[in-house]
């Protein structure tokens, strides 16, 4: 009897042994997490201040081992082209999600863009610049910013479904039913009722994809390439922040490593910002 | 959804009221009737055009890479040779590279990943749950050329001094074991690329693992929990069983991720194309470093971009069959995952 009690015992402190040791590495881990967060963002903002001045902002990318030289025609390049690439992925991604959660529920068409997207929004960039590259910068002979454009615009376009349809789902309804009945027709119904009720979520998944793009540097060394100069001239090569740090990064030059650093200062704190700032929306409105 | 639906007499009654409260019947005007068509016809189009876009990537890569098809057939899969003076093409070492540094980081981020799922949903208070879940998202949100970046000044130096110089030093003539770790000790190689993915993938595996723990039904835990059930019990042998194959989508979708991953691997994976140790500090290359590195300088139509397209055509069965899987997984958990890219 005693043996079996003993034994028991030995069994409950064998558990709680394991249980403290499992819950002490969860929280090792979770630390882990956050550690790598905060190190990543600390050498990012101390590195990336050193190089940042008023010249990086007004200059041009300099040739190496100048004192002097910025990044006004990186920054301005993507700017530009992340900002098109918006303006044209928003609504073909808007519309597929309208057709996803309002006309093809449950079709075949329906599940099958929905597994595709799905597909799409985690397939590697890259992939998307070469397809981008041999349709365009091949056809065109060279490169662009407008090829940078596109294969900015074809990662935005799989986000925006994703979150619009979503979106979309969350709406009551209720509400479709009501419009209906008043005799509203459906393109009414979707454009002034449902996504209307759904535009701070939309609109949480269009920052999202700004945000997503900025930092994308794979495709646009395939598509937009360089331009050493300021080129408001989509037409041709252009400067991005994303090639000029891994062009600047990989070079044994100290004025380009510092301005690399500057680089992903900005690119971290502006992606960053739009992440917080789009889920710090979608909270107000729900 | 697709039908009009027959809406309620109450509804009718109120949207009435609320459009027009003085109680008269409007006039009756049709706004554009072709509006609906061609509204229906754009979503339409906006669908279509996603499915063209995957059909498209995949003929543009093939076609792209016919001439390296017809000139290596399978075999470029085993070669080792990769040498564009001479034109031979074979993409082994590259394979290998990919998938070698996605297998270390999956060892690396699942077991984390694990761990943080598992401190969301059991062991945070609640107030400190999302501040959590928000900052692992954010980890998620940095563009991998930081990462790139980071890896390649602050991380690579320190791993090379505080990790692989002792390590060679303690287990120099060692057999097998000295030869894993051999290299020049610069902080470049398969394990840096392996480590820096493992902290890419950690938020996305960390948090497809959270959501499939919080579909757990509360009444299975509080019934493990009753019968005197320590916490890491609940999670091992209750909640983890329920959700396992949500938790193998995530595993999946990481996978994916790592696979695919360009930029940050580019940085720290020291770019050589060699095969002949099988150290894990040794330099080598993935296809999407090669793919960054190479496609620029390759000639259009030439035998070398060619090969370059047949690579990325392998990278994009891999990572396509390995994210349907995962999505399949996922979609048997029928859990809708918000807003989450």
């Amino acid at each position: 009897m005693s043996a079996t009690s003993a034994g028991r015992m030995a069994m409950y402190h064998k558990r709680r042994r394991v249980n403290i040791v499992a819950l002490s590495l969860s929280m090792a881990a979770m630390s882990l997490g956050l550690i790598w967060l905060i190190w990543i963002l600390f050498e990012t903002i101390t590195q990336g201040i050193g190089g940042l001045n008023w010249a990086t902002f007004t200059q041009m990318t300099p040739p190496p081992n100048s004192d002097e030289g910025g990044l006004a025609n990186a920054i301005f390049g993507s700017a530009l082209m992340v900002m098109l690439a918006t303006l044209i992925g928003t609504p073909i991604g808007v519309l597929s999600g309208v057709y996803l959660a309002e006309y093809g529920q449950k079709t075949w068409l329906g599940n099958s863009v929905r597994f595709i997207n799905d597909i799409l929004l985690s397939a590697p960039s890259i992939v998307i610049g070469l397809f981008v590259y041999t349709v365009i910068v091949l056809r065109f002979r060279g490169f662009s910013g407008w090829a940078g454009v596109v294969a900015l615009a074809l990662i935005v376009i799989p986000v925006v479904i994703r979150t619009t349809e979503n979106m979309l789902n969350l709406v009551p309804n209720a509400l479709r039913e009501a419009a209906y009945a008043l005799g509203t027709p459906k393109w009414k119904v979707i454009l002034t009722v449902t996504l209307k009720a759904a535009r701070a979520g939309v609109l949480t998944g269009v920052l999202l994809a700004l945000a997503r793009v900025s930092g994308e540097t794979a495709p646009l060394l395939l598509t937009a390439f360089n331009n050493r100069f300021w080129s408001t001239d989509l037409t041709g090569p252009m400067a991005n922040l994303p090639k000029v740090i891994f062009e600047f990064a990989m070079s044994p030059y100290q004025n380009w490593q510092k301005l690399a650093w500057a680089a992903v200062f900005i690119i971290t704190i502006g992606v960053l910002v739009l992440n917080i700032v789009a889920r710090v929306m979608f909270k107000n409105k729900h | 959804m697709a039908a009009i639906l027959p809406a309620n007499t109450i509804d009718r009654q109120r949207g009435d009221e609320r459009a027009h409260p003085q109680g008269r019947p409007p006039a009756r005007r049709r706004v554009a009737p072709w509006a609906d068509t061609v509204f229906s016809m754009l979503a339409h189009g906006a669908a279509w055009l996603t499915l063209a876009l995957l059909a498209g990537i995949i003929l543009s890569l093939i076609i792209g890479a016919t001439p390296a098809i017809k000139q290596f057939g399978l075999g470029f899969l085993v070669s080792t040779d990769w040498d564009p003076v001479q034109e031979k093409f074979g993409g082994l070492v590259m394979i290998y590279g990919t998938l070698v540094t996605s297998f270390l980081a999956l060892v690396i981020a699942v077991p984390v990943s694990f761990g943080i799922a598992l401190f969301l949903t059991e062991l945070a208070p609640g107030w400190l749950r999302r501040p959590l879940g928000i900052a692992i998202e954010l980890l998620a949100a940095v563009p991998s050329i930081v990462y790139g970046m980071w890896g390649l000044f602050v991380f690579g130096p320190l791993l090379a001094t505080y990790v692989q110089q002792p390590l060679q030093s303690l287990l120099l003539g060692v057999p097998v074991l000295g030869a894993l770790v051999s290299g020049p000790p610069v902080g470049l190689g398969i394990l840096s690329a392996g480590i820096i993915l493992a902290i890419m993938i950690i938020p996305f595996i960390a948090s497809v693992m959270r959501d499939v723990f919080e579909v757990t039904p509360a009444l299975l835990k509080e019934s493990a929990y009753g019968l005197g059930s320590t916490t890491w019990e609940v999670v091992w042998k209750v909640v983890l069983p329920y959700t396992k194959t949500g938790v193998i989508g995530g595993i999946m979708l990481g996978l994916g991720r790592a696979l695919g991953e360009t930029m940050a691997v580019t940085f720290v994976i020291g770019n050589m194309n060699q095969l002949n140790s099988l150290s894990l500090f040794e330099a080598a290359n993935t296809i999407t470093s090669v793919l960054a590195n190479e496609f620029g300088e390759s000639g259009p139509g030439s035998l070398h971009q060619a090969s370059l397209l047949y690579l990325a055509l392998v990278l994009f069965f891999i990572t396509f069959v390995v994210l349907a899987f995962s999505k399949v997984l996922l979609n048997k958990l029928k859990k809708n995952e918000g807003t989450r890219t």
